[in-house]
């Protein structure tokens, strides 16, 4: 290797620092009263309270999933602390009283809460190991109808909304990790956007675990309204540490008839390092109905962060004429693993679902990606393309691709398209005898490979996240 | 400017350059002719620093500095130009940006103010008309489904944007037809000046109808082994390449005689 690359190898996580806040904690360990002091924090409404426990309670009985194909040491969910919240964020806080250090945590990631400086255009919410420490913009959003808050505060001034789509589109029974994460979560975004309401702005979600051994259950839910539209984005970051920890969201959408929902994660969770000591599991359940006609739900994720990803952003066809679509792109570098896709589920009539995934696998990394498309017996004129495309970088890396169609309506039309390649020395020598250096001819490269899902991010984050790629494919050739 | 000295270089077990002096002037044209197989294009990524051949013996400088010893980039910056015989496709990186940020690299080395995308566009412009290059091929990626003749163009395109003080073709008239070989040796010769020297290396003369070159060597076996003025490349256009190598096969007779 030369050294140039070498230097580039070593560079530090940017986002690796601990930020020194006195946290509000829950002592180790998961049980009812651990759930109930979640909710007691939160000063949560009986019907709450009820609903985390009879998930917790079915997550007694759910076993781990170990069908991804990535492989982990035991997860211990009595060694884990399930509440962690810097002391000086009370619940429902003006952006005024936030703590000084946490917004200085913010600028630091980039990310201004102080509106009258922040990116014109784009709404964030800011949540902070298991609160949310502020959510720009809120007023001129409320103008519109549009709600934008914390998931905490939504449960107390909205309980109906929250009441009517809660568990709606991923149940507390759905899965292990989705079970787990309705039984603690402990805040989150909501978005409500009102009947006709086109969302001016970019809606966004800053996600920062702080907390050592503090896993992170953050619930998302968005409803968009008759012939509404709105656009949103997360983006994640945690400090660098030598355990991991566990990141188990869950993100609900839904869109009535005519509305259209677009959602975007750039996901730059520690990896971990070189050797794979650190990084975060990043467990998520993410998932959309289009539940009325002509409806549309896109997701778009850059996942070049944690050590493990297990996320299968799906969109259940339900509404005629609904669309869903999935744009992933998916880095491994070093000891990371990823296992992600999407599920396509066509129950309405002339639904049609478009999958891109683009794999990227560099160092010893492995990439699988899973996706399942089914066409159920009523969904006349169901349509689906997949393009599945992996690239490796060097010879001690994987690429998987296990895809599962099933259809049961003689007119549907599902295509699949999958291709594997490798960066060859031929392309980075071509690159560097026109005066690029390695690592500028592999983002270049990477990301002429990633142009159909970079298209598809909102403008503003397109650039970063191509500057992400390149930051976590440095010092893979040499 | 550039000085190779008994450069000897191996792909794998095989050595394929066994011993190679060539001296490049400043201002002069060296044409490498010879059969398919002999090196030539061994010489030229040797030249430019491809990693998959290893330099087993000899020397290399360029304008002082040992040119081993440098990065392919680094070379690249300090004014060395291949135009490849087979151009790498990049899917899904234009033309446009793959260019402005190889002419932007090589800026930000001779440090030079970096363009944006308006400023390249008004660069690009005046260099596509050289070779007769559509606009639209700037939106394209990067010879992805290029025809070869189009591949050959795009070449001098980038040649004519990064404007290097040696220039090495490689083949750049296969693939082409008499008028696109006439628009292409056009622009080269445009593009010269007293300061700037070029390798131009070729199976056939007919390019050097068009770019003239002040030496002419014949490479056979991974050796140099025999060089004259431009009209060497006529009597080897005569007599073809047996010619050489039964002159040399004689003349190895001769000596053990
Ligand atoms: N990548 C490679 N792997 C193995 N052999 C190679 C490779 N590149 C070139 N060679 C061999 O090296 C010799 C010289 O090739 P080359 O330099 O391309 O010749 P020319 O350009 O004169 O036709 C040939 O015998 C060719 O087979
Ligand atoms: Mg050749």
């Amino acid at each position: 290797m030369s050294t140039a690359i070498e230097s580039l190898v070593n560079r530090e996580y940017q986002y690796g620092f601990v930020t020194e806040v006195e946290a509000d904690t829950i002592p180790r360990g998961l049980n009812e009263d651990v759930v109930r002091a979640i909710a007691a924090k939160k000063d949560e409404p009986e019907w709450m309270v009820e609903w985390r426990l009879k998930a917790y309670r079915r997550w007694l009985t759910m076993t781990e999933p170990h069908w991804p194909n990535v492989t982990y040491g035991p997860i211990d969910y009595q060694d884990m602390i399930y509440y962690s919240a810097p002391k000086s964020v009370k619940p429902l806080a003006s952006l005024d009283e936030v703590d000084p250090e946490l917004l200085r945590t913010y600028e630091k990631l980039g990310i201004s809460l102080t509106e009258q400086k922040f990116l014109a255009g784009v709404a964030v919410d800011a949540i902070f190991d298991s609160v949310s420490v502020g959510t720009t913009f809120k007023e001129e959003l409320g103008k519109q109808g549009i709600i934008f808050c914390s998931f905490g505060e939504a449960i107390q001034s909205h309980p109906d909304l929250v009441q009517k789509y809660l568990g709606t589109v991923v149940p507390h029974s759905d899965n292990f990790f989705a079970a787990l994460n309705a039984a603690v979560f402990s805040d989150g975004s909501f978005c409500y956007v009102p009947k006709g309401v086109k969302c001016p702005m970019e809606l966004s979600t800053y996600f920062r675990i702080n907390a050592a051994d503090t896993g992170q259950f953050e619930r998302t839910l968005i409803v968009a309204e008759e012939g509404s539209s709105v656009s949103y984005l997360e983006g994640c970051t945690a400090p660098k540490r030598s355990g991991n920890q566990l990141h188990a969201a869950v993100v609900e959408l839904v869109a009535l008839d005519n509305a259209s929902i677009k959602y975007s994660t750039v996901q730059n969770w520690y990896a971990g390092d070189a050797e794979g000591v650190g990084g975060i599991y990043n467990f998520v359940t993410k998932r959309g109905k289009c539940v009325g006609v002509n409806s549309k739900i896109s997701w778009t994720q850059v996942e070049t962060g944690s050590a493990i990803t297990w996320k299968y952003p799906s969109v259940i066809l339900q509404g005629d004429n609904s669309t869903g679509e999935f744009y992933s792109v998916a880095v491994v570098n070093n000891r990371q693993q990823a296992d992600t896709g999407t599920k396509m589920i066509h129950i309405g009539k002339n639904t049609k679902s478009t999958i891109i995934s683009k794999g990227i696998s560099a160092g010893r990394g492995n990439n699988s990606y899973r996706g399942q498309v089914k066409v159920m017996p009523r969904a006349t004129g169901a349509r689906n393309y997949t393009q599945c495309d992996s690239m490796l970088i060097g010879n001690e890396c994987g690429a998987h691709t296990f895809p599962y169609i099933e259809v049961q309506n003689d007119s549907a039309m599902v295509e699949h398209e999958a291709s594997t390649s490798k960066i060859g020395e031929d392309q980075i020598f071509y690159c560097k005898q026109r005066g690029l250096n390695a690592e500028h001819a592999i983002s270049i490269i990477v990301s002429g490979f990633c142009k159909e899902v970079f298209q598809n991010l909102p403008m503003e984050f397109a650039v970063e996240a191509q500057q992400l790629l390149g930051i976590s494919l440095e010092g893979s050739v040499g | 400017m550039l000085e190779i000295k008994g450069l000897r270089a191996n792909i794998g077990e095989n050595e394929i350059l066994k011993g190679i002096d060539l001296t490049v002037n400043k201002g002069e044209i060296h044409a490498v002719m010879g059969p398919n197989g002999s090196g030539k294009s061994t010489l030229a990524q040797v030249i430019a620093g491809h990693p998959a051949y290893e330099v087993t013996a000899g020397s290399v400088t360029y304008d002082g500095q040992d040119l081993l010893d440098m990065e392919p980039e680094e070379r690249a910056q300090a004014g060395i130009f291949l135009a490849f015989q087979y151009p790498v496709e990049i899917p899904g990186v234009t033309n446009a940006y793959f260019l402005r940020s190889a002419y932007n690299a090589v800026r930000k080395a001779r440090g030079e103010e970096e363009v944006d995308p308006l400023e390249f566009l008004d660069v690009m412009e005046e260099k596509m008309k050289l070779v007769d290059m559509d606009p639209s091929m700037l939106n394209r990626s990067v010879n992805a489904g290029f025809s070869g003749g189009e591949k050959k163009r795009n070449e001098i395109v980038q040649l004519a944007v990064l404007n290097p003080r040696l220039a090495i073709l490689d083949e750049t008239d296969s693939g082409l037809d008499i008028d696109a070989l006439r628009i292409v040796a056009d622009g080269v010769n445009k593009l010269r000046t007293p300061e700037k020297s070029a390798i131009v290396v070729t199976h056939y003369q007919r390019l050097l109808n068009y770019i003239v070159p002040d030496f002419v060597h014949v490479l056979a076996g991974g050796r140099i082994v025999k060089s004259g003025g431009k009209e060497l490349a006529l009597e080897l256009e005569e007599h073809g390449y047996d010619w050489i190598q039964n002159e040399q096969s004689a003349a190895g007779a001769g000596s053990r005689a």
